[in-house]
């Protein structure tokens, strides 16, 4: 049955016919109508400060509930600064809907007031996007983009409407069925790949399994621990996969690459099967470098054919759905023969081994100077598992990537592929909003923090109960640790100063703020910042040239590892295969 | 190497831009493009030349494959496929070679289309090669102009691109 609405009440109709409870945005000329109709809508919306939160806010809702996140913005500026947080969306994988508005129909190509050719713009940072030009296409597109963004590989989907396309009228009726022949995301994996999988799983003695954020995204994290545990396989993850095995688990061996453990990164280096999983042999977790994993074989799982064989050469690949896949796998898959059963447990206690040998380490200070990384455990032994722990870009994240407790997937959300300072805080928003009753924990840097400050007032606004820890070292921390160690400690445009004082600009937003200087205080600043109503932020300020390690220097083989500041670097050395 | 990419898309404003946005934002080299309307309403055609080894031919066919628009990407074997390219050639011609010019044109098969007083245009179809051969025997006599299309491709025999072929999950 239709029903005659005008094409911006369309819009609201089909966010909640799609599920949509909540959408983050800013107003502008363009998307007049569209604010007007939303008084008569279901869905709340929440107003930030500047349209790149608004898509970051979606962003991270749509990775902690695994639900499509929905941003709304107007035309020309409003849609622009949408494109940072689309293409860190789209690196990332992670299903978000951008409505735009755009100017009239009779004025699009005139370069009229607040026009950009966003879709032209958008073009190649997101999965699809649309220029609306009828009302009655309203439904058929909204139902395409989101059906777009949550299926196959997830992404960002962009809707451009004219603002003469919200006024004017249709018979409005969402659509059951979905014509959309030019995309079949392949899901299930083909069974005789699968089978050859299965074989060379069976005979491998020093297998490796690498979950990436396709684990998450399938919800598969519990099929790999079964992988895992049935095989008595070695788990390691990328950043996107942190959190698909809890770091805890003597199977799991955390993060690889650039930052990885040696632990990890040796296992995949030394081992002759990687099961690669819904990853893609990015450059900071392989170097860059053709070498990788040189002596293993490779199983890749991705739903993105186009990853296959783009970065490693692989030798069983399978496309398809990670969780689908592993469905199918896990029961052709027979205990390994009694060699391999025997090498495998010493390739496993080998691991654990170098594990042990060489944890992730850093140098304890007494009170003072703060170590981050200290400053980062403590966070999370207090928050404990449950809690969400969202970070910025730089050193802090990578601390956190290393050190914070992670036991679930959908708890750890982090700007991987694009590496978006400013992502932070906003994100941490998009998060709380996601789930309202639960613990959120923002780790940012002073740099980050400065690049979407502005949200804080979104926080006291929707009275959001985010708990900001600053790691401030009055450095751009990544920055300036690359510049020691291959700029000859030439500091180049990393310095702040002088310095804003965060505690103030807190109170200025209206929320608490805290200083903390040395460990004494650490602990009292955190109880008290968890019992806060609202959002709160403690400054902590930290060692200022502390350094990130393990660190594999960009372009080099896991060989080249440096595992700390007076720490050589690692010799490989063979395995007895 | 060079390779014929051949593909079906939704006969929509942008999808061109889709297309060759692809390219220019993964690094990969349009040696030609062609495109129209194919045998069925509101499909396009398009017939693309590559440059790559095969790892990037791989690569465009699987990109490609992604958009949207696109419903079926081939990347044709060559020695499976008719190709054509089609010139326009305005060449000089003085009453006294023109005898010359036409005993050329009428061994390459290809047909005078304009005739001025003191040019003509020559159209050839065929193979680039043959393009080629044709373009190289004219300037011999001056060429003002040349107009080529980009190569058009089919696949010989009975296949045709819209059937269900299997699946080629990989590489």
């Amino acid at each position: 049955m239709s029903e005659r609405l005008n094409g911006a009440q369309a819009v609201w109709r089909c966010l909640e016919a799609e599920g949509v409870s909540v959408i983050f945005g800013y107003p502008g000329g363009a998307v007049l109508p569209l604010y007007d109709a939303l008084l008569d809508s279901s869905v709340r919306h929440i107003l930030v400060r500047h349209e790149q939160a608004a898509v970051h806010a979606a962003d991270a809702y749509a990775r902690v509930t695994g639900q499509v996140g929905v941003c709304l913005a107007t035309s020309g500026p409003g849609a622009t600064n949408l494109v940072t947080g689309l293409a860190n969306a789209y690196m990332d994988s992670i299903p978000v809907i951008a409505v735009t508005g755009q100017v009239t129909s009779r004025l699009i190509g005139r370069d009229a007031f607040q026009e950009a050719d966003v879709t032209g713009i958008t073009l190649p940072i997101t999965k699809h996007n649309y220029l609306v030009q009828r009302p009655e296409d309203l439904p058929r597109v909204f139902r395409e983009a989101f059906h777009i963004a949550r299926t196959g590989r997830p992404g960002p989907v962009l809707i451009d409407i004219p603002k003469d396309v919200q006024s004017q009228m249709l018979e409005y009726d969402y659509p059951a069925q979905l014509n959309l022949p030019g995309y079949r995301p392949t899901v299930l994996g083909n069974p005789r790949q699968i089978q050859l999988a299965a074989e060379a799983i069976a005979s491998a003695e020093r297998p490796v399994i690498i979950a990436g954020g396709g684990v998450v995204s399938a919800g598969a994290s519990g099929l790999v621990r079964d992988l895992a545990e049935m095989q008595d396989i070695p788990v390691v993850t990328t950043l996107m996969g942190i959190g698909a095995m809890p770091v805890t688990h003597p199977q799991c061996f955390g993060l690889l690459g650039m930052h990885g453990r040696f632990s990890a990164n040796r296992a995949v280096s030394e081992s002759d099967l990687v099961i690669a999983l819904g990853m893609r042999f990015d450059d900071r977790v392989t170097g860059g470098a053709g070498r990788y994993a040189p002596r293993a074989r490779v199983v890749h799982v991705d739903v993105d054919p186009a990853e296959i064989g783009k970065n490693r050469s692989v030798d069983i690949p399978i496309v398809g759905d990670v969780g689908k896949v592993l469905e199918a796998l896990l029961p052709s898959l027979r205990a390994p023969a009694l060699r391999a059963a025997e090498a495998r447990r010493a390739w496993l206690a080998q691991v654990q081994d170098w594990e042990r040998q060489r944890p992730i380490a850093y140098e304890e200070s007494d009170d003072r100077p703060l170590k981050p990384q200290r400053v980062i455990e403590e966070i999370s032994r207090l928050a404990g598992p449950e809690a969400i722990c969202v970070v910025d870009v730089g050193q802090h994240q990578m601390w956190a990537a290393q050190l914070w407790n992670h036991q679930q997937p959908r708890r750890f959300l982090s700007s991987s592929g694009l590496g978006t300072m400013g992502f932070g805080l906003p994100a941490a928003i998009g998060a709380q909003v996601a789930a309202p009753g639960g613990e959120v924990w923002l780790v940012v840097g002073d740099g980050g923090l400065q690049m979407t400050l502005q949200e804080l007032a979104t926080a006291v606004q929707e009275e959001l109960p985010i708990r900001i820890a600053v790691i401030n070292n009055g450095f751009l921390g990544m920055v300036r640790q690359w510049q020691e160690m291959f700029h000859r400690r030439r500091y180049s445009a990393v310095q702040f100063g002088p310095w804003p004082d965060f505690v103030r600009l807190a109170e200025a937003f209206g929320l608490p703020g805290l200083r903390v200087q040395s460990l004494a205080e650490v602990g009292p600043a955190l109880t008290r910042a968890r019992l806060e109503k609202g959002p709160v932020l403690i400054d902590f300020i930290v060692d200022p040239e502390e350094c990130v390690f393990p660190m594999v220097p960009p372009g080099q083989g896991i060989e080249k590892m440096i595992l700390g500041p007076d720490v050589p670097a690692v010799r490989p050395v063979a395995v007895k295969g | 190497m060079r390779r014929l990419v051949t593909l079906l898309a939704e006969n929509h404003p942008g999808v061109l831009t889709r297309v060759a946005g692809l390219f220019a934002r993964r690094g990969f080299n349009i040696e030609s493009v062609a495109v129209g309307v194919s045998e069925v309403p509101g499909l396009s055609r398009m017939t693309i030349g590559v440059e790559g080894d095969e790892a990037t031919v791989e690569q465009v066919t699987k990109q490609l494959n992604k958009l949207i628009p696109v419903l079926k990407v081939v990347d044709l074997d060559p020695q499976e496929a008719v190709t054509r390219e089609l010139a326009l050639i305005k060449v000089n011609a003085e009453p006294s070679r023109r005898a010359q010019i036409l005993q050329i044109v009428e061994i390459f098969r290809a047909r005078v289309v304009d005739v001025g007083p003191r040019t003509l245009v020559v159209e050839i179809s065929g193979t680039g090669d043959k393009v080629e051969a044709l373009l190289a025997m004219m300037r011999e006599f001056g060429i003002k102009e040349v107009v080529r299309t980009g190569a058009v491709a089919l696949e010989r025999g009975h296949r045709l691109m819209r059937q269900e072929r299997v699946e080629e999950e990989v590489s």
